[in-house]
This record gives structure tokens, sequence and C-alpha cells, in this order.
């Protein structure tokens, strides 16, 4: 679980507007390379400048603009005049490319001069659901080396959705002396043998974050031991996340890495962790804040052989020890009788992230009671409405809920509903973002919500049954959503399911003003519907569309809005080619792909398409399987 | 008997090896996720990889008319692989559940990376059964060139069945309800072999 900062959902930060503050009105056929005003300082072109006193405000700007922290601050600053344009990119210290294809890396680069992080997102967030085929794209290799070059006194590098090669993480290693932060957030392509690379040769690391990377199958006699490759001095480590890697590492080397890395705060270790380890890498770290517990458990073939009770106390006593944690990870294979070594922390706690462990509302329940402060919970369902009434009992300062579900499929049994959800909006007053997938809803339960917790930021509610109404009253669900954008003044993210009329979206067009990010499945009746949404939010960023009867009229109607979004993304919905090229036409500085994946029924069906604005023009890395327009 | 080497994993996850809608795979196949499973076994890691692999395929998305109730869509509920993965069944549970809830049967075919698996109990008989292996396998046979020499045809297939004395019988000899009661597991043979498998049959 991530600070907010390094989150990258953007939900609660500032971010939001244009990334790469270039011009984007349809009219102005060049929309990059000046500020508007350059226009109105005519004379600047030709006669030679005054040297002395525009040097000197220059350099005065430089000086402030280096306090501006916010890019969407640094963007507006950046046009007022050609002046500030260039002291602010000379005073720019991170650059964040929201999609990778929106800029060339070479003009990046060449924009911003002394940048020393940069934050880099790449596939739309379907892909997650299996929606965007292998090999679509995102590679990290061409920002790896226009930055290797232009970037030498580069620190931190935070990636999101990209595809990395091990070559790309030796490419770092060996170009920036300075190195000391790499976060990768659902990352894949790169293996065991970047990461030794990495944990070799950048001799300042202090953060190695790994975040639900998928990482490159590798067969026993491939896998690459890294946590050895860590210097053998003192290390500089603060955060060392390598929860989702699917091998072994080597436990002597991972002890003995967390015994000489003093600066060590978060640490999170994989499922292959067992108990007994963590409670050695505890007894090492007891200034850890944040750790990740690995397995939180035995190997099924110890546990039989019964010696693991003795280590309860042992536990207990280095949970005790831990003054410092903070936040909770981890219990993949959690067995319960384990639990309670956790109580010594739970006052302290402000975020828990059980939702691997298999837990009932029972073994919760003495957990969460003591659980005062907790802002950040993430849990299965397993728990079920009973344990969420608990949660809200206790947690009266939650600010970010996450129910998963244990089994994802649309006809599986519910174990949390209305209630828990109602439940939860009675006692946690404070909540800003909620996760919630379930199996049956009501409007009711929706519309307290709405009325209960007014700082919600974020509300993604997936009633997983496909068109499911109101269970109880047999409606659709548009009242409820229409309640939590109405109620919801600071919402920004909104997830919708169950059966929506074109109605919902009539709501979400008409109070939805400052919703930057919308997810729809599965919704709408017509046309209308899209229509509502793209002429009636005007913050509207981020769009993702899938099976929902919109067709080329919808599409057509926001072509006002794209150059305003980061993307559009629309899969099994109505679209034919005739509708994108007429958009591509219109709009040349958008790009649209469409995706191909496997053999259309009529060359005339879109069945995925990907819209964003871009300066790069359509990109030359593009998969056979992608056409764009 | 079965030469092609086994891609599912036994008892695995059975909700998601279910019969689909269209093509399991073309050019372009999805990125299968390496999830963080438990246990360290490399064996078991990598069938359940495959399996993801198996069931993330590009494959043909309803638009909410799902004529069998059954049948999953690509990426709903939106959890990403990496959580869907975390939780394979226990084998027994996976067992005890396929007795209960249908007869799921390993289906293979020859010269095909991965297998897939059905439920027989959702085919009201041997036409249905026939039109969904076909359709399951259909990208397999589109071009396909007969690797083994001597074989003159390269598309002839058969499908035939394992039964629970462990004999490799010929799909369609005796009525529906027996061969659901009896067949283990399904294998598609291809070119020379079934001619072999026939002449056995006759001779």
């Amino acid at each position: 679980m991530r600070e907010e900062r390094s989150d990258m959902s953007e939900d609660e930060d500032g971010g939001g507007g244009v990334e790469q503050k270039e011009r984007w009105g349809p009219s102005h056929g060049g929309g990059g390379g000046g500020c508007g005003s350059a226009k109105s300082r005519g004379g600047v072109w030709t006669d030679p400048p005054p040297p002395f006193s525009d040097q000197v405000l220059e350099n005065v700007l430089e000086n402030v603009l280096q306090f501006l922290v916010c890019r969407r601050d640094r963007n507006a600053a950046s046009l007022v005049c050609r002046s500030w344009y260039r002291a602010e990119a000379q005073t720019r210290g991170e650059l964040f490319i929201g999609n990778c294809y929106a800029v060339s890396p070479r003009r990046a680069t060449d924009r911003f001069r002394r940048v020393r992080s940069v934050v880099l997102k790449g596939k739309p967030r379907f892909a997650d659901f299996s929606l965007v085929p292998l090999g679509w794209g995102a590679h990290f290799s061409p920002w790896a080396s226009a930055m290797a070059t232009a970037y030498p006194w580069l620190e931190r590098i935070c990636l999101k959705r990209m595809s990395i090669a091990d070559y790309d993480l030796s490419l770092l290693a060996f170009s920036f002396p300075f190195f000391k932060d790499l976060t990768l957030i659902c990352c894949d392509g790169f293996g065991t043998l970047g990461l030794a690379v990495i944990a070799e040769k950048c001799r300042h690391l202090r953060v190695l974050d790994l975040i639900e990377a998928y990482l490159e199958e590798e067969e026993e006699d491939e896998v690459v031991d890294w946590v050895s490759k860590f210097p053998q001095t003192t290390t500089s480590l603060e955060t060392l996340g390598f929860d989702c890697v699917v091998s072994t590492v080597n436990f002597e080397a991972l002890e003995a890495l967390v015994a000489r890395s003093p600066a060590l705060r978060q640490l999170r270790v994989n499922h292959h962790v067992t108990v007994d380890q963590l409670f050695r890498l505890m007894v090492r770290a007891p200034q850890l804040t944040h750790l990740g517990t690995g397995s939180f458990g035995h190997p099924a073939a110890l546990a039989l052989q019964g010696d693991v009770m003795e280590h309860d106390a042992d536990l207990v006593s280095a949970f005790a020890a831990s003054k410092s944690i903070v936040s909770l990870s981890g219990f993949r294979d959690v067995a319960s009788q384990y639990l309670p070594a956790i109580y010594p922390v739970c006052a302290n706690l402000t975020t828990l992230n059980c939702s691997f462990a298999e837990i009932t509302a029972d073994e919760l329940k003495p957990v969460i009671h003591h659980c005062h402060n907790l802002q950040k919970f993430w849990v299965l369902d397993t728990v079920r409405d009973e344990g969420l009434q608990a949660v809200a009992a206790t947690c009266k300062d939650l600010r970010e809920l996450r129910v998963f579900p244990l089994n994802a499929t649309e006809d599986s049994e519910g174990f949390v509903s209305d209630v828990g959800l109602a439940a939860i909006s009675q006692g946690c007053r404070r909540l800003r973002s909620i996760l919630y997938f379930c199996q049956q809803m009501t409007n009711k339960a929706v519309i307290t919500m709405s009325k209960n917790c007014q700082e919600l930021v974020v509300f993604r509610l997936c009633i997983m049954g496909r068109h499911l109404p109101d269970h109880l009253t047999k409606e659709p669900m548009d009242e409820g959503f229409g309640a939590i954008v109405m109620n919801c003044k600071k919402l920004t993210r909104l997830a919708v399911s169950g059966l929506l009329t074109d109605k919902a979206f009539g709501y979400i067009g008409k109070y939805g003003k400052s919703i930057r990010t919308l997810s729809v499945a599965f919704a709408g009746d017509s046309d209308v519907g899209l229509r509502y949404v793209l002429e009636g939010c005007p913050k509207l960023q981020k769009l993702e569309i899938r099976d929902s009867p919109f067709g080329d009229p919808a599409l057509l109607s926001g072509i006002h809005q794209y150059y305003n979004m980061r993307f559009l993304w629309m899969n099994s919905c109505k679209l034919s080619i005739r509708g994108c090229n007429d958009v591509a036409q219109r709009l040349p500085r958008l790009i649209v792909e469409v995706i191909r994946d496997r053999p259309e029924a009529d060359d005339e069906t879109v069945e995925k398409l990907y819209m964003y604005r871009s300066l790069a023009g359509p990109r030359n890395d593009a998969p056979p399987f992608v056409m764009i327009l | 008997m079965e030469a092609a080497v086994s891609y599912v994993k036994d008892g695995g996850d059975l909700r998601d090896t279910e019969l689909r809608l269209g093509l399991p795979g073309t050019e372009a196949p999805e990125k299968p996720a390496a999830p963080s499973t438990r246990g360290s076994k490399r064996a078991l890691q990598e069938d359940g990889d495959m399996e993801s692999r198996a069931k993330s395929r590009p494959l043909a998305v309803d638009c909410g008319e799902a004529p069998a109730a059954k049948t999953q869509i690509v990426g709903w509920p939106p959890i990403r692989s990496y959580r869907r993965n975390s939780f394979p069944p226990r084998k027994v549970e996976a067992e005890a559940e396929a007795e209960a809830a249908g007869l799921y049967v390993k289906v293979s075919m020859d010269g095909a990376p991965y297998l897939r698996k059905i439920d027989l109990k959702v085919y009201k008989g041997y036409k249905e059964l026939r039109e969904a292996i076909d359709n399951m396998f259909k990208c397999f046979t589109q071009g396909e060139v007969s690797r083994k020499e001597g074989c003159s045809s390269g598309s002839e297939s058969a499908i035939t069945y394992e039964d629970k004395d462990g004999d490799l019988m010929l799909v369609g000899d005796v009525p529906w309800e027996m061969f659901i009661s009896s067949c283990r597991r399904l294998r598609i043979m291809k070119g020379c072999e079934v001619r072999c498998l026939r002449t056995r049959q006759y001779s």
C-alpha cells in the first residue's frame, strides 16, 4: 500500500489538466512549442533583448519557481510568457508523463533539462483485466535511452503499466550514478536479472519498490539471486518491496541485508517468507514503519510437524518491540492462530491490508477492535457484512476502504451486500475512497452513503453480476449513482455497475462536474447516455467503457472534449470504422487506435478503441494488430 | 496415455477453465499473468501461469446476452490477474467441487500447446459437444500442417475419449447419458493416428 504521492491514482493530488502544457485547441494546427502569448510579444523574435535586465529576471524567476512543486501550477506558470516558459523548463525537477505516447522522449528531454525525477505511465488501465493484448506497447526502452543521455543526475523513476526489459534496468543502473528510487507499479517484461543489476550497481539506492509487477517466468536455474547483489557495506535502503516477486529469495542474504540497512523503514516480503523467517527479520529491523508480512503462516508440511506453536510468543514480542509500525500487509497464507500476534501494533496502524487473507468475521473482529486509528483498510469479502459492521464500529477515521471478492465470478455466493455498505457509511463519515465488490446492492444503501460520506472523492462500486438491478425493488441502480454524483461534491473518480439506464448518465452529466475518471461497464441504453457524459463533464480526463451500447453518434458528440482528455477506451460497444475515422480526421492530434486481436466477424466493427491526444504523432512501435487511423 | 504436456493444473481453478465463446487465441496472445501464487513448487506455479494464460486469451466478449449462465467474460469482474490467481482452490476441495458442480473433463488436441476443460453436463448431445469443441480449437486447425510423415491428410481428426476403464474410445458410439457418465477425458486426434484408430475399431 502506497503513500498518497506514489499511489499514482491521481485521485487525491492536485494534478489533472494537461501534463505538457502545449495548446490543445483543435483550431491550432501546431499545438506544440510555444506559449500562446508569443504573438503578443511580437518584437521579441527579431530585436536583441536587453541582456542584463532579462537575464536578472530569469535568474530571479528560476529561484522563485523552484518552490513551485505542483505540476498544474507549473504548467500555468509556463504559459505566462516566453521567459517564464524557459525559467519553468529549467527548474522543473519532476517530470510527469501521464501517457508515454502523448509526447516523444526527445521532445520531453529537450524541453526539461534538469529533471531529477520521472513518473511515466503506459498502458490503459483495462490492460489489468486482460483486455489489452500482449505486445501492445508502452515500452520503456526509448525513454530509458533518451533519459540516459539527457539526465545524468536522475534520481528517481516511477513507472506504471510499462513494459520494461532487463536491459532497460541495466541501462538505468549504468547511466545514473546518483540513482536512488525505483518504483514499478503493474509493470512487466523484466526479471530477477534486472533486479540484480539494480541492486548491484545503484550504490545509493534508497527505494526499490515493486507493486503488483508481473515478472517474467523464469526456470529454477534462470532465477538470479538478486538480494545477494546489494553492496556488502551498510546500505542506504529505506524501502524494499518485493511482495509480488514469485520466485524465492535467498533468505540468509535478505536477513543480512536488513541487518546492514539501518535506514530501512518499509519492507514488504513475498509469500515465500514464512512467519518464523519474518520474526527474524523483525528482530533485525525494529525501526520499520511499513511491514509486508509475506505468508504469515507456514508451508503445509511444516505445520503438520506441530513444531510451529513455540513461535507464537516470539512473534508477539517482535510486534511489541516494533513500536513504529503503522502499516501492515501481506498475510498471504495466514494461519489465524498468528493473527493475535499483531495486537500490539493495531492501535498505531493507519493502514491494514489483509486482502489476501481468507479470514472470517470472527477472526477479524478481535483485530479490528484495536484499530482505532485505521485510515486505509483493504480486506476480502470473506469477513461478510458482519465484519464490515465491526469496522464501522471502530474505525471512525477510515479514509479508504477496499473490499475485494474471494470468488471473482458473477455467480459466486455474495458475502457482502448493501448491509455492509450502509454500515460503513454510518460509521465512517470521513470516508474518501471506496472500492466495493458485491453480488447485490440497493439504491437505498448507495443513497445513504452519498449523504453520510460527504468527503467521498472516489466511489467505485462493482456489482459483479452484469445488469443486476436493486435486489429489493428490482429497479435500476440509476438513483443510487445519481445520489452519489449529486451529493458528493468532491467526487473525482467514479466506477458504475449494475443495471443502469441512460438516466444514470444523465445524472452524471448534470452533477458530475468534478469527475476526472469514469469507468463504465455493461450500462446504458443508447448513444444518449455517453453523450450526457461527454457534454456534461468538463473535467473528464479518463474515460473507460466496456460492453455498453454506445455507437458512432455518441463518439462524435465528444469531439469538443477529446483534446482535453488523456484518453478514451471503449471495447465491445457499437463503434464502427467509419465513426472512428471521422474522429481521426477531425482531430489530427488525436491518435485513434483500433485494436484487432481476433478476426472480426466483419471489417466494419471496432471491437477495441483506444484514443489519446499526442504531440508525437502515430507511434512507430505499434504491433500488427493495432491499426492507427 | 497422453503425449501432450498438460498445461492445465489438476484440480485447478475450475471456474476459470470453462467453455468460452469464440476463439481461444490468435496471433496476439495475451500476456500471461505471472501471479504470486502460493507454494514454491515450480511445476505448480507454471501450471497456474499457463492456466491463467489460457484464461486470459482475448476472447469474444459477450455484450450482455450470455446463452449459458456459466460463460465467463474476459476481464469481468474487474480484478487484476495478480489478485485473481492468488486464490487457487486447494486440490481436495476442487475435486469435491467437480463431483458436485459439473462433469469437468480435460480436452486435448494433438499439437495444441494447451488443453481445455469443459463441463459435459452443459451439452445436450454429441452434436453440441462437437460444435463446442470445434469452436474451442478452431484456431489450431486453421492452416495446420501435418507434421507426421506419411500422413496425406492433415485435416482429418477424430474426437476420442478415455473411459473409466482407461481405454481410448471413439466418441459417438454409446448413448449420450452413458457417455457422460463414463468419460474421463477427451482427446482430439489428428492425421495418421486417426486412421489407425479407425482400422483398429473395425478390424
